[in-house]
């Protein structure tokens, strides 16, 4: 029998990893880094969110989505659509031709907001609303290729084809999206001044906290009879739907899952970094997603979030430094990965670790030292 | 309609057909070559924009020797046949390193050969330069004619549309009429057997992906009479092509060629009457739904599992 | 009219694909508890048959009815919880899954997405798994990695997952196929065993073995059905015997 922790947590070592990476997200990197670094962080980890969203679309259900951009653009326009309604108030906007609407719509000989803007007015709509639009978008197509038993490679090009659909649409629609400058100059969140340094400690630390939430709900779901038929479905369909399972719903379920989990990203990016651009939403970013799923290990989720924070921080540093270079970089990194360690680093870690029982080792000395730490608390009382 | 009389829609129609043709054989060329690798050998090259660009540079390279030696009227067929070679023998190359570990595992491939793309791109952006650049067209490609005179049919849409021609007739003949056309096919429906009866499956792979990659050099040599070609210039085609061959029916010459046809003309005509961008996303999302409806493509044939 | 007795009556079933009528106008019967071999040449139109049944390939005209319900209208996974279970040729199974998963999988409870995410391992559960695994001899392998069974291993978890599924039509497409004489005897007497509460629809090409198991023989040919009847009657049926060693 299997308990909420072993469900959670994914067994002893599933536990020890979660808890290192949560010590590092929330202990390590605050106290070192400085703030501007500890902003870079932070957007890295809203990367992450599709990385885990991939380990469970892709390395467990074998659905290799080109258009993850797609949810994350989406959730995070939702967000910077009601932070831009907010930061145009009639009097700052008051130079405007028309005040009280975004500069962009001004700009573009708008007189009023669109009807698709107005629900994001509100706050808890809005943040209803970057659940449900990126989910219902995936359900849409999930149900459109899944029932027709369309995956693999077909699947993956149609979703390429859609998130270019998407991003060509925005980059399009100037006055109604931004176009290909995005959506800007976000300021407050009900009041409260997101650009502070203080707002940004609360956001990273909010943006860390829901990555942590949402890796203990794909554990969840992964240890769960659905994870176990994910990893069947993905090896031998046919012997799954001949079980007595309808496949294509199971498809479309863990779709709509990695859609959401990618637009929660995609919605603290806006609020942490300020904007939200349709070059995020397309065919490059997509695919760069899937490679730091693929890095980091698409069978892992913290291998998952390791990778796009190792991956995004040698961008960083090589991309100033060395721009040529790091093209042939990433590059080569997607066929190295490809071709010679297909589960990643976590692949690789899970083989020496075994050898050295690096879990046990940690959760040995973890007990050992909380037990000394206790006794040490319990002789001072 | 559109505050055009119905003579001008009769004549924008012609103009925009054959603009539309220009792309119909960039498209064609290029779904021709993705065709026979995904179509035949059910491997997906996304690096598939990155030969055409090669084509492109091999004729822009040559049309630079051209004006140096002044033989700009007649090097053009040079350089078309110089950046199918150039193409085939990069396709070759790769396939020997990288695709040929590969054949079991699509999804791998997908990724591998952007990966590849990436390279290729900043491997272009190095050697050539990050700006676009353009070949000197010979005399004879330049200007239009007019059959009516208010009908403007440019020379080189026409002279890239007979190489689409040419080239297709040639895949065909070559694929259905030819001995090693008959290899390949036969390798394609059961390698097995193909190889038992001494076909080296292995040389009859590298050969059609060389195949492919040559005919997309082809392309590019094409592209470089419409446009001009930066690093980037094949990642704007890559997701067309893959288009036209899933919308054709992956498997079907016939069906490429309706496809490309079709999608070139509906995006231009989209486009004439719609802004670009909203050209190319009815095109595009039109494109998906009938896909959603009908996965196999439009002319898919009926098979028995 | 189709009589309500029967657990699976096909009547004139006929599929063509492109012309060529792989099951021709076919009417069979299948008893409560009736152990049904059907043999034939190859290419006579078996595994079809069992295509049919079980949804995989749809057919062109003519009805089956399982416990009198249709069963061409349902797809594939209605067609396995109304009570209908298939293996197929290569041992289909989850070769990542350990034997136990295997088996844990194809516990009918839990089908639907909700069902899944909320399934509780039970100790029912757990009592069926060993009870199955008993059945099909792999009780001492629960813990190894399926794809490092043998072959004669493989078919007989994949039966076993058939098993947990508790259908009352079991179909077997060649399940001796690559087994050792040993491994067919022990399959024979799995076999006999498990009929006694459900129906079972074998394919088989090995003469002994289907003497062993068969209450009735069916055979098939381009399609048809050529002779029905016990082991005995069919094989002295003259028209038979010509199919068989041809001219």
């Amino acid at each position: 029998m299997k308990s909420l922790s072993d469900k959670l947590l994914g067994g002893k070592q599933g536990a020890v990893g979660l808890a290192l990476l949560a010590l590092l997200l929330f202990v390590v990197f605050p106290l070192w880094l400085d703030l501007f670094r500890l902003g870079l962080l932070g957007k890295y980890v809203t990367y992450a969110f599709v990385a885990v969203s991939l380990v469970l679309l892709w390395g467990n259900g074998g659905i290799l989505s080109l258009g993850q951009g797609m949810f994350f653009g989406l959730g995070g326009y939702c967000m910077a659509m009601f932070l831009k309604l907010e930061a145009s108030d009639p009097v700052s906007t008051k130079i405007q031709t028309t005040p009280g609407i975004p500069d962009f719509m001004d700009w573009n000989q708008l007189t009023e907001i669109p009807w698709f803007w107005v629900p994001f007015k509100s706050l808890p709509l809005t943040l209803l609303l970057v659940l449900i639009v990126p989910t219902l978008l995936a359900f849409i197509i999930g149900y459109a290729m899944f029932k027709r038993r369309v995956g693999g490679v077909y699947f993956a090009i149609i979703t390429q084809a859609i998130a270019l659909i998407l991003s060509i649409l925005i980059v399009g629609q100037q006055g109604y999206t931004g176009g290909v400058n995005g959506i800007t100059d976000l300021k407050t969140m009900m009041g409260w001044d997101i650009r502070t340094d203080s707002a940004k400690y609360i956001l990273y630390f909010a943006n860390a906290g829901l990555l942590i939430g949402c890796m203990l709900l794909s554990r969840y779901i992964l240890t769960s009879k659905f994870g176990m038929l994910l990893l069947a479905m993905r090896d031998k369909e046919e012997r799954v739907r001949f079980s007595g399972y309808d496949v294509s719903n199971f498809k479309i379920f863990i779709f709509c899952v990695a859609a959401m989990i990618s637009a929660i990203g995609g919605a603290m990016f806006t609020l942490q970094i300020g904007f939200m651009s349709p070059s995020f939403v397309g065919i490059v970013p997509s695919i760069e997603m899937v490679i730091f799923a693929a890095v980091g290990g698409r069978m892992s989720l913290i291998g998952a979030v390791y990778g796009t924070l190792l991956v995004n921080f040698g961008k960083t540093v090589f991309s100033e430094t060395f721009p040529e270079l790091w093209l042939f970089l990433m590059g080569g990194l997607f066929i190295a990965v490809v071709m010679f360690f297909p589960d990643g680093l976590a692949g690789i870690y899970e083989k020496y670790a075994k050898k050295f029982d690096v879990a046990g080792l940690v959760s040995k000395y973890a007990s050992k030292i909380s037990k000394k730490a206790s006794k040490m608390i319990g002789e001072i009382i | 309609m559109f505050g055009y009389t119905m003579d001008e829609v009769g004549n924008i129609m012609v103009m925009q057909g054959f603009s539309g043709l220009s792309l119909f054989s960039v498209l064609l060329l290029m779904a021709l070559g993705l065709a026979i690798i995904f179509g035949q050998m059910g491997v997906i090259n996304m690096a598939h924009g990155e030969f055409m660009t090669v084509g492109a540079y091999t004729t822009v390279f040559m049309s630079k020797l051209a004006v140096k030696y002044e033989i700009v009227n007649t090097y053009f067929v040079f350089a078309i046949i110089a950046a199918f070679i150039i193409a085939f023998f990069i396709g070759y190359f790769i396939e020997y390193l990288l695709i040929r570990h590969l054949y079991k595992r699509p999804l791998d491939t997908l990724l591998a050969t952007w990966g590849l793309s990436l390279v290729m791109q900043q491997i272009f952006r190095s050697t050539f330069g990050a700006k676009e650049v353009s070949a000197e067209l010979p005399e004879w490609l330049l200007g239009s004619f007019k059959p009516t005179p208010d009908i403007d049919i440019p020379i080189n849409g026409v002279f890239v549309m007979g190489l689409a021609l040419i080239v297709t007739v040639g895949v065909y003949f070559f694929m259905f009429r030819s001995r090693g056309g008959l290899r390949v096919r036969a390798t394609m429906q059961n390698r097995i057997m193909a190889g038992a009866v001494g076909i080296n499956t292995q040389k009859v792979d590298r050969l059609t992906f060389a195949l492919g990659c040559g005919i997309a050099g082809v392309a590019g040599a094409a592209f470089t009479t419409i446009s001009s070609t930066g690093p980037t210039t094949g990642s704007l085609y890559i997701v067309d092509s893959f288009m036209v061959v899933v919308f054709g029916g992956a498997a079907s010459l016939m069906g490429t060629i309706a496809s490309a046809f079709g999608i070139a003309q509906a995006q231009s005509i989209l486009q004439f009457f719609m802004t670009s961008s909203m050209g190319k996303v009815a095109t595009l999302m039109t494109i998906v739904i009938i896909l959603m409806m009908r996965p196999e493509g439009l002319f898919a044939s009926k098979v028995r599992k | 009219m189709s009589n309500t007795d029967f657990v699976l009556a096909i009547e004139d079933l006929t599929v063509s694909f492109d012309g060529f009528k792989a099951v021709d106008a076919l009417t069979m019967y299948i008893d409560k508890n009736e152990l049904r071999v059907v043999i034939g040449p190859n290419g006579a139109g078996k595994t079809t048959v069992l295509d049919l049944i079980c949804g995989k390939t749809k057919s062109t005209s003519g009805t089956i009815k399982f416990k009198n319900k249709e069963l061409t209208k349902l797809s594939e996974h209605e067609i396995v919880r109304a009570g209908v279970g298939r293996k197929f040729q290569t041992p289909s199974i989850y070769e990542n899954l350990t034997v136990y998963q295997n088996l844990e999988v194809s516990y009918p409870v839990g089908r639907t997405v909700w069902g899944s995410l909320t399934f509780k391992r039970t100790a029912a559960l757990q009592e069926q798994v060993y009870k199955i695994a008993a059945e099909v001899l792999l009780t001492g392998h629960l813990q190894m990695e399926a794809a490092l069974l043998s072959h004669g291993q493989k078919q007989w978890l994949e039966i076993g997952m058939l098993l947990m599924q508790d259908p009352e039509l079991l179909m077997l497409d060649e399940p001796v196929a690559g087994m050792s004489a040993k491994e067919r005897d022990q399959t024979a007497e799995l076999l006999n065993r498990i009929c006694k509460n459900r129906s079972v629809l074998v394919i088989e090409h090995d003469m002994e073995f289907v003497k062993k198991i068969a209450h009735k023989v069916t055979v098939l040919h381009q399609g048809k059905i050529l002779a029905e009847g016990s082991m005995e009657k069919v094989q002295a049926d003259e028209k038979v015997i010509e199919v068989y060693l041809g001219h």
